[in-house]
């Protein structure tokens, strides 16, 4: 078998896996924690379309997953609506909310662009930590109700909703595959690479950065939703800089602008934090050893190590 | 107005530790265009290293604050000798990662010595003095002060010696600096150890009047980039005053119109900012 025809077969039995993945795990709690691998990497998926593809490091991207699931979380509980439509309506209110702040940030560049996200990050964050009348602040929103019967599909256990967000992740993978294949995906790693020579050839290049943060923004709303329908509760914790920085992890470990490069590094980094967490707080020590490292020596990340490693033996 | 005085020492002790945080940001930022995400991760540290000197060792609590500003002095030189340096000359976007790293790395280390719990410890000026027939914390007086030294050391050394001279000359045009024979990677480590050195100082200034915990530095770094974007990244006028006036528009608006929002303050102004300005107060947009 030669090394490119593994390359093809690769997407084929990541999948396999994945399906199975869920049937064959020990007991519910590692169905649970599979799930919420799942679930970061749709978001880092989401911040691969503005970080890996479009070339700007957002920084306000767990304020989008907190208003996502709050949104969700608040729509189920307070209004009764149900998830079917509590969390289109997430992804609706986290796409306008990220071309708005998009169309605003997009206008600042560099580092400035990331102070600037991380400022609108905090301040998400902050608001919703400290607007007690909506979101019951530090307390959080308890006893959310999970995903209704669909028809005859019940998703009433574990396995089923595992199932639900698995869907939604390979969703996810297609529409940003197909995005990375169309012309807007192409303008916008041509914005990535030179900003001045494709403004040049005619690309509006704050349009196409527009457009990728606001399809990461939805991404972002589509995890925080199912987050919240998934784990039941929720705080403000969900929008924290933390959730921001371990996204980041995620993203940077699989491999900046690739299309899995997002999943592996999630269920890799995320996998190993839960394994590691036997090892009480140490895990965080390896990681930030391991992105300083990473960034200095694999900058691709792991996708970008695989793909040399074929090119070499091709 | 007894209320008033204490809020606006509140203010101004808050504004030291703020100037001094921001003023090491400003710095890195001038000389190697590193925004240095973990630097309230380092005066996090500074704070840990008096806190367990003057309660575990028994020091003196100046020789304590001496020590935490050296030893994480030294951190500094080490952070930019293996992170920072290697990535000067690849993309942008690395550097600020590799920051995100360290912040990763310093706060799980700090969990890991020292655990979560908020460590307290007692100032040997735990008095109150009465100033003009105000009531005041003698700790606070004393922060002030020696804060007020820091900087003021920090100002002649940039003003009045030839190595701040170099700095200067570094963080205002890097290419120039070369071309007049200044060893930028020589005023970029100095730049880094005198700045982590600052930041030191200030957690160990004011570890005696607040709690001590891993995470203390996030807040404290995100203000300090919302007063160096405002006052001009790389300016040092900027960041000494603009830690002033944050922390007393802080403190005041939390006394006078609304505590819970406090925290916002900081963060609404810089993105009201950079709405109307993208490239911040002082630069011509591109």
């Amino acid at each position: 078998m030669t090394i490119a025809l593994v390359a093809r077969l690769l997407p084929a039995v990541a999948l396999a896996a994945s399906v199975v993945a869920p049937l064959v795990v020990p007991n519910e709690y590692y169905l649970q924690v599979l799930t919420q691998a799942y679930i970061w990497a749709i978001m880092a998926c989401g911040l691969n379309v503005i970080l890996g593809f479009a070339g700007q490091l957002s920084l306000a991207h767990a304020g989008f997953f907190g208003v996502g699931a709050y949104t969700t979380a608040l729509l189920l509980t307070k209004a009764g609506v149900s998830f079917w439509l509590g969390l289109p309506a997430a992804i609706v209110l986290c796409s306008a909310a990220g071309y708005v702040v998009g169309s605003i940030c997009l206008r600042s560049q560099g580092h400035y662009f990331a102070i600037f996200t991380l400022a609108v990050g905090i301040i998400f964050h902050l608001v919703i930590q400290k607007w007690e009348s909506l979101t019951h602040g530090h307390v959080g929103v308890i006893g959310i109700p999970g995903p209704g019967s669909l028809g005859p599909i019940s998703f009433e256990s574990t396995l089923a909703r595992s199932y639900l967000v698995l869907a939604c992740l390979v969703a996810t993978l297609a529409v940003t595959a197909r995005l990375l294949a169309s012309p807007v995906g192409r303008t916008m790693l041509a914005a990535r690479d030179n900003e001045a020579l494709a403004a040049s050839v005619g690309i509006d290049v704050m349009a196409t950065k527009r457009m990728a943060f606001t399809v990461s923004a939805a991404l972002a709303g589509l995890a925080g939703g199912l987050y919240a329908g998934f784990i039941g509760f929720l705080g403000p914790e969900a929008a924290s800089v933390e959730v921001m920085f371990n996204s980041l992890l995620y993203v940077i470990v699989g491999g900046l602008g690739s299309l899995s490069g997002p999943v592996t590094g999630t269920l890799v980094v995320y996998g190993l934090s839960q394994v590691l967490q036997v090892l009480h707080d140490y895990h965080m020590v390896i990681f930030g050893i391991a992105l300083v490292l990473l960034i200095r020596f694999m900058p691709d990340g792991l996708a970008g190590a695989v793909a040399a490693l074929m090119g070499r033996g091709r | 107005m007894e209320l008033l005085a204490q809020q606006i020492l509140n203010g101004l002790v808050t504004g030291s530790v703020y100037s001094l945080v921001a003023l090491g940001l400003t710095l890195i930022y001038g000389t190697m265009q590193v925004p240095n995400f973990a630097h309230g991760h380092l005066y996090m540290l500074g704070a840990y290293l008096a806190y367990t000197l003057v309660v575990m060792a028994g020091a003196n609590y100046w020789v304590a604050t001496l020590l935490a500003m050296i030893a994480v002095g030294g951190l500094g030189v080490v952070l930019d000798r293996l992170v920072f340096r290697p990535l000067r000359h690849t993309l942008h976007i690395n550097s600020m990662i590799a920051a995100l790293g360290v912040l990763l790395f310093l706060e799980a280390v700090a969990q890991l010595i020292w655990t979560e719990e908020f460590r307290h410890m007692e100032s040997p000026y735990a008095g109150v003095v009465s100033v003009a027939g105000l009531p005041f914390t003698a700790h606070r007086l004393i922060l002030l002060a020696a804060a007020a030294v820091l900087m003021g050391a920090l100002l002649v050394f940039l003003t009045r010696t030839l190595a701040g001279a170099a700095i200067r000359a570094t963080a205002q045009n890097l290419d120039g600096a070369r071309l007049v024979g200044i060893d930028t990677d020589r005023m970029a480590m100095m730049t880094f150890a005198i700045s982590a050195a600052l930041a030191a100082g200030a957690g160990a200034l004011v570890a005696p009047i607040s709690l001590v915990y891993p995470s203390m530095g996030t807040l404290v770094t995100l203000k300090a980039f919302a007063i160096v974007v405002l006052g001009g990244m790389g300016s040092v006028p900027g960041a000494l005053v603009g830690g002033y006036l944050l922390a007393l528009a802080e403190t005041l608006g939390g006394t006078y119109i609304s505590a819970t929002y406090q925290d916002l303050v900081a963060f609404v102004v810089l993105a009201l900012v950079f709405t109307v300005r993208p490239a911040g107060l002082f630069r011509e947009a591109p």
